[in-house]
């Protein structure tokens, strides 16, 4: 039993530690020149539901919830947006060249019509960051045409 | 005994909050160690680039022969639905990218192949790390990309731009082809023989 209680406490004491080491935090509320809604001209239904589904990991705003101020799941959504900004960053839409928008926009058709974006592991907490069928084509035919127009 | 415990205790605290310290000391190093990295693949680009620069003078466009080598491994890979050789492929196509020296074109085509180079570059590494059917969907951009960069830079290789308009929702995809025989990278074995020669390069 006292083994328990002190393991337990261990736990305890090391979670509570964990609770001190430092995060970088993915915020910033400066609007950028570059910013795909400021240089695009993109409808405002499509505006919302891209920055509710998209702009959480590829922007440098995310709106963090309660959770991701506790460690250790602060760490693994760290990683998550560094990664999807490398990948994707719609703040800085307009310093890519028209070749990589290009590139990019297909790569967003593609996973949006796959449903491999917005990540599963991501929906399931956010539930309005998924999209209905009917999203889904609107913000395809919307991409396509900014494809069509590059 | 008591008292030992205690210590016994703290000692294992002390330990498991070292441990959670250290593992994130870990993951900074990794992420420190990928710039440096890439750096060291600089200074080696750099040294290529220069020795490639010296081969160009004597024989032309010997510059975009690893790029073309290794762009060709990656489509020999995806006729023969081989996931693996094409990553590898890709991984050595991003190095490639990173040698490929520009200096000596004029400062618009310079730019031309910035641009090309960084949209490849990311096909390439997309490959290197993809499932078969991404590695596809990358390989037909990339293709874009590579024909876009032998029209400025010029090859000494026989090449055929070949052409399958089934690919991609029927919109089409070109690839690069050292034979003269149709061997369709984008499906493999399903469709081994879907395609055309759409001009010999060379």
């Amino acid at each position: 039993m006292k083994v328990i209680k002190i393991i337990a406490l261990v736990l305890l004491v090391a979670f509570i530690g964990i609770q001190f080491i430092p995060t970088d935090r993915n915020q910033s509320s400066v609007v950028l020149d570059t910013d795909f809604m400021v240089v695009n001209n993109v409808p405002a239904s499509i505006e919302n539901k891209i920055q509710v589904s998209c702009y959480d990991c590829h922007s440098n705003n995310t709106a963090y919830p309660w959770y991701n101020k506790i460690q250790p799941v602060a760490w693994f959504l760290g990683d998550h947006i560094k990664e999807g900004k490398a990948e994707l960053n719609f703040n800085e839409w307009d310093e890519y060249s028209d070749r990589r928008k290009n590139s990019k926009l297909r790569s967003i058709i593609s996973q949006i019509e796959d449903d491999e974006m917005p990540l599963d592991s991501y929906t399931i907490i956010h539930a309005d960051a998924k999209f209905s069928e009917d999203e889904k084509s609107e913000i395809i035919e919307y991409m396509a045409q900014l494809k069509n127009s590059l | 005994m008591k008292k030992a415990r205690t210590t016994m205790g703290a000692l294992i605290m002390t330990l498991v909050t070292i441990t959670a310290i250290s593992c994130k000391d870990a993951n900074q190093d990794n992420g420190a160690a990928e710039p440096m990295s890439n750096e060291m693949y600089q200074e080696d680009g750099t040294k290529n680039a220069d020795s490639e620069r010296l081969m160009a003078n004597d024989s032309g466009n010997t510059a975009s022969d690893a790029i073309i080598d290794n762009y060709l491994k990656i489509k020999n890979a995806l006729v023969a639905d081989n996931q693996e050789e094409a990553a590898k492929a890709g991984g050595m196509l991003v190095a490639n990218f990173d040698d490929f020296d520009t200096s000596g074109y004029s400062s618009e085509e310079q730019q031309e192949l910035k641009d090309i180079i960084e949209d490849a570059k990311e096909h390439a590494e997309h490959i290197s790390e993809s499932p078969m059917e991404h590695q596809r969907e990358h390989f037909g951009i990339l293709s874009k990309d590579v024909i876009d960069m032998i029209a400025i830079t010029g090859t000494d290789k026989k090449l055929y731009q070949d052409f399958c308009p089934m690919y991609n929702d029927k919109k089409g995809a070109q690839w690069l082809s050292s034979s003269e025989e149709i061997k369709n990278p984008y499906f493999g074995s399903k469709m081994m023989n879907c395609g055309e020669v759409q001009k010999q390069i060379n």
